[in-house]
This record gives C-alpha cells, structure tokens and sequence, in this order.
C-alpha cells in the first residue's frame, strides 16, 4: 500500500549525485571558464590544504574565494525555496501560494530599498542590505501575524497578499524619492534576486537557518499530511492545529527572511518546484519534503549559472531566468494528464 | 469504551443534549436539518468547544482522544492528490511519533482497513479522481485505521449505493467498537441501531429503542410527514412508510 514509492530513493539518489555535479560545474562555469579537473585540484587543495602552482593562484581566487560561496549559496537558497513552499502551500491549503505569499518578501524589499536609496546602514558595509532586509522582514511577519490573529488559511493569504501591497507601495515610494538616481537600478536589481557579490560570511547564517528549518518540517511531515485533509480532520487525528500553523508560520516566515535577505526575492522556485516534485513522488510530504530541497538545490545552481553566463559580463537577475524557465514549466504541468492541482 | 454526553450547550444550537452509549453499543442520532446533530458531534470529536456540559469516555474527559476515538466528517476536502492509502496511512497519525517510519503493523492496518470498506482495489488512485462514493469509503476506511473504541460518523452512508449502505453499517456493528451515527435514513437507524435518538431544534426530544422512538407520532411531530410503521418480514425491525401525497397540516 503505502510502500515507499516506487523510486524515492532512486530519485534521491539520483538528485544528489546530480547536485554535486551541477556543485563542480557551476564553480568551472562562468565569464572566466576553469577547466572541471582544475576545478577538482584546486578544490581539493583548498579542503586538504595542497600546494598549488603560482600560475594557478588566479584561478584559486576565483574558484574558491568567488565562486565555491556563491554556488553553495545557490543550492541554500534553491533547497530553502522550494521546502518553503510545500510548507505554505500545506500552511494555507493552497496550491497556488509561495513563500512570499505571506507578504514577508514584500516586507524584506521597504528595508532593502531604503538601504539602496538612502544609504541607511551605512556602518554595516556590505552587509547593509542583507540585515535591513531582514529586519523589515521580521517587522512585516510580525505585522501579518498580529493583523491575521486567527491564522485560518484563507485570513492568512488575504493578510498576507493585503499587506505585500502595502510594503510594496513604500518600497516604491522610497525608490521614487531616493536622491541617488541609481537607486531604483540597484532596488530593481535586488528585487529579482541576485547572487553576485556574495562571499564565505553570508553563508552560514543561510546554511544553519535552512537546515534547521528543513529538519523541522521533515519532523511534521506526518502532520502535514493530516492537515492536507482539512482542519476538522486533522483536529480528529489529534493534531493541534492552532499550534502547527503558528509554528509553520514562524519557522517559513524566518526562512524566507533569511533567505530573502541574502539572495533577493527569488521568484517561481517556490512555488513551480514543490509541484514539479509532487509530479515525480506524488503528494506524501515525507517524500516530497525529501525531494524537494534537492530539486530546489540543483535548479537554482543552474540558474545562477545562467545568470552568469546569458549575458556576461553583465549579470541578469535570478528572478528573469526563473520566471522564464518556471512559466513553460507551469504550463507544461497543468497540461499533464493526472495531475490535479487539487479542486478539480 | 462507554460515551456519555452530559448536558451539552452549546448556543445557540443546542440545548443540554444529554445521552449515554455503553461499550459496543451503536447509537442513531436522527432528527431534521439544523436541528443539531453534526453540532452535537463535533463536540463529541473536539472540533467545537461546548460552551458547557461535558463529553467522558469511560467516565473521564480525556485528552488524548484520537488515540481513542476516531470521526467520519462531513465535509472533507483536499487540496493536494494524495493516493486513497496515502489518506487512509493518516489515520495511523495518532499511533506514531515523530520521525519513525510506517511499521509493517500500520501498513497492514491501513490494507485491512481498505478491503473492509470493499476499496482495497482503490489503494493506489488518487483520492480527487474517485467517485463521491468511493471517497466516502475511503475516509471510513481511514477512520477504522485509526482503530478506535467509539466510532463517531456524520451521515455515514451519504453517497453511498444501497450495497455499501447496507455493507458499511454491518460491518461498523461487527467492529464491536461504540458507535454515535448521525443518520438521515430512518429506516436504516431501525434496522441497525440499538437505541435512537432523535434531535430537534438542539433538544433530545426521544430515546430508546428504534421500535419506541420511531412511531408515527413522533415522526409527524418532528419532521411534519405521516408515516405508518410496519414489521421487516425477516429481520422483524421497524420499517417507517411515508405518505407520499399529503403533508399533515
């Protein structure tokens, strides 16, 4: 009956290895191409701590220092992204939310804006626009939680959805009076989601804050299971659902947050690829909680990688490239015979 | 497990609703639409919070009542394609912890319960693509995986055929488990509860044997239709026969 699944282990497995190529690849892509076994020696010498030739210390730089941060991040992101938005999806009964549904993205952008057009934080450096990101991400879930009280689905995504206009009126505001004319550039840019420019230090933070989340909700998957059949059903399988939902609310809010802080508002992730693997494992959220932060991993290394690539040495924004591979995706899914989106 | 329901409020729909079961005992509740018998229920499973009186099994209020009890609800939706075993494995949720994995026990409980409600062959649909009936078996099917005591079921034989109506209430009264049914059908509580109680405007108007409660003055009083009772020729049961044509004033 409920056996395993014919093929979840496959598929992880085959998920995996398929992660740690894309990994590889994606140090040795890019404007300035490092040949994959340079790729593996240099690597190599950085975690055993090899000697490397002097002409070889460019490429070092590049693949250790430049590269190796930003595409773990990636995979931090994508696995954060696509595991945030089974949990919403489950959290609102929706199939159509995303992680930012609940307005925290929207939330994150009025302090990431104000940071680009006003210079706020200047003291921070780098870190300037990550850390308004999320404290204004913080203040907006405050915001909703309290506005929404009871986090019932339908209060939640109408709260949410209400709210995100509303940051995003003043995010726009802040842009329109920012006294640098680069500032809408930059806010845009940031808006979309961006990798470039990131190093070691954004990527523990990300990395522990993901983790921890994804083993959160592995622990709930029974649950979350039971709370797909409804509230009154769930409440008669002994869950509490008033509990769960606050929970789920804190832990995707706190995610998006960090991650939204990080890499920008990454769109279409969370919400094309929990279908994608709910298409490959079916609906079970201990399978597709499994599949989903792999899947996730591997589309956004490529993503940046295509991001890097499409237009060097200009950078696109992630948001472009997702979206554009994301819609024909969406398209493709919904034209599939079998699968039902949920309703019918 | 015995239940009893001990002057149950809760405004403004019911009214110091009180009734007993004892362990093994299956328990009609009829009565007009609104007059309170799914409210009534949601209490028993803790959907709703009486604004007072008490629901015990075995002479406790107890906390954890989904290892214990185990609801058929009305309205079930889903929002995701879960296969029809994927949703009968969720009721085996009260009986495990965190992490561990589905044991070789649940996953024959949730084959048993399948086959019991003749859906063993749906194991493996998804739940959206079945029928009205075929979804209605399924979630008993997921309410006997949870193996419960006392067994509470909202109009249990809604969309069923008559084949599966009949099939589902024996095979609830051979479960040897307490059983609260809210049930439209008249003639069907005659024949296969041990007491009826019958609700109206979120009072217990009657209680007892189907072949007390259920006469023709009672059913004139509280739905407003004339009915003459005859004997089943072979079970012997009470069978109601309605007036067709007229309605008494």
């Amino acid at each position: 009956m409920t056996r395993a699944a014919p093929g979840t282990a496959r598929t992880c497995l085959i998920l995996t290895a398929l992660l740690a190529l894309s990994l590889v690849c994606g140090v040795a892509l890019g404007p300035v191409r490092i040949p994959l076994p340079d790729v593996l020696a240099l690597l190599r010498a950085a975690v055993v701590g090899d000697t490397i030739d002097v002409s070889q210390a460019g490429a070092y730089r590049i693949v250790w220092d430049i590269r190796l941060p930003r595409v773990l991040l990636a995979a931090v992101v994508g696995a954060g992204l696509s595991t945030v938005g089974v949990a919403v999806q489950a959290l609102v009964r929706n199939p159509l939310a995303d992680p930012y549904v609940l307005g925290i993205s929207s939330g994150a952008s009025v302090g990431a804006t104000a940071v680009a057009a006003f210079g706020l934080f200047a003291s921070l450096g780098i870190y300037a626009l990550s850390t308004a990101a999320f404290l204004s991400a913080l203040a907006a879930m405050a915001l909703v939680y309290l506005v929404a009280r009871s986090l019932t689905p339908l209060r939640l995504v109408l709260t949410g959805t209400a709210m995100a206009y509303g940051f995003s009126a003043i995010a726009m505001l802040l842009v329109f009076q920012a006294p640098r004319g680069e500032a809408a550039r930059s806010a845009m840019f940031w808006l979309l989601g961006s990798l470039g420019g990131v190093t070691w230090a954004a990527l523990p933070v990300a990395a522990v804050t993901t983790a921890a989340g994804i083993a959160f909700l592995l622990g709930k998957a029974r649950v979350l299971n039971a709370l797909a059949m409804g509230d009154e059903a769930a409440t008669t399988l002994g869950v509490d659902v008033t509990r769960l939902r606050r929970g789920l609310f804190v832990v995707t809010a706190a995610m998006t947050g960090v991650l939204v802080a990080v890499s920008g508002a990454v769109g279409f992730v969370g919400l094309v690829l929990p279908h994608v693997v709910r298409l490959l494992v079916g609906a079970d959220h201990r399978r597709v909680l499994v599949v989903a932060p792999l899947a996730g991993a591997c589309f956004l290394v490529w993503v940046d990688v295509a991001a890097r690539l499409l237009a060097a040495p200009e950078e696109l924004p992630l948001g472009v490239i997702t979206a554009a591979l994301g819609v024909p995706c969406f398209v493709l899914l919904m034209r599939r015979r079998g699968y039902v989106f949920g309703g019918r | 497990m015995d239940v009893e329901i001990q002057d149950l409020d809760y405004a403004p729909i019911l009214h110091g609703v009180t009734l007993a079961a004892r362990s093994g005992e299956v328990h009609g509740i009829v009565g007009p639409n609104g007059s309170g018998k799914s409210t009534a229920l949601r209490c028993v499973y803790r959907a709703l919070k009486p604004s007072a009186g008490r629901v015990l099994l075995d002479g406790e209020e107890r906390g954890d009542i989904a290892r214990h009890l185990a609801a058929l609800i009305q309205d079930s939706s889903l929002e995701f394609d879960f296969t029809a075993a994927e949703v009968v494995a969720t009721g085996r949720l009260p009986h495990q912890r965190g992490f561990a994995r589905e044991s070789a026990h649940d996953r024959r409980v949730v084959e048993t319960a399948l086959s019991d409600v003749d859906a063993a062959h749906l194991a493996d649909r998804g739940f959206l693509t079945l029928s009205g009936g075929e979804r209605q078996r399924v979630l008993i099917a997921r309410a006997l995986a949870q193996q419960p005591r006392v067994l509470v079921l909202d109009e249990p034989t809604n969309h069923l055929d008559i084949h599966h109506q009949l099939a589902v209430l024996r095979l609830v009264r051979g479960l040897g488990v307490t059983v609260l049914a809210v049930l439209h059908d008249l003639n069907l509580a005659a024949a296969h509860c041990d007491r009826v109680h019958v609700l109206a405007r979120g009072r217990v108007v009657a209680s007892g044997t189907p072949a007390d409660v259920l006469t023709p003055d009672l059913v004139a009083d509280v739905f407003g239709v004339r009915a003459h009772v005859v004997r089943h020729p072979v079970s012997g049961a009470p069978q109601l026969l309605f007036d067709l044509q007229e309605e008494t004033p």
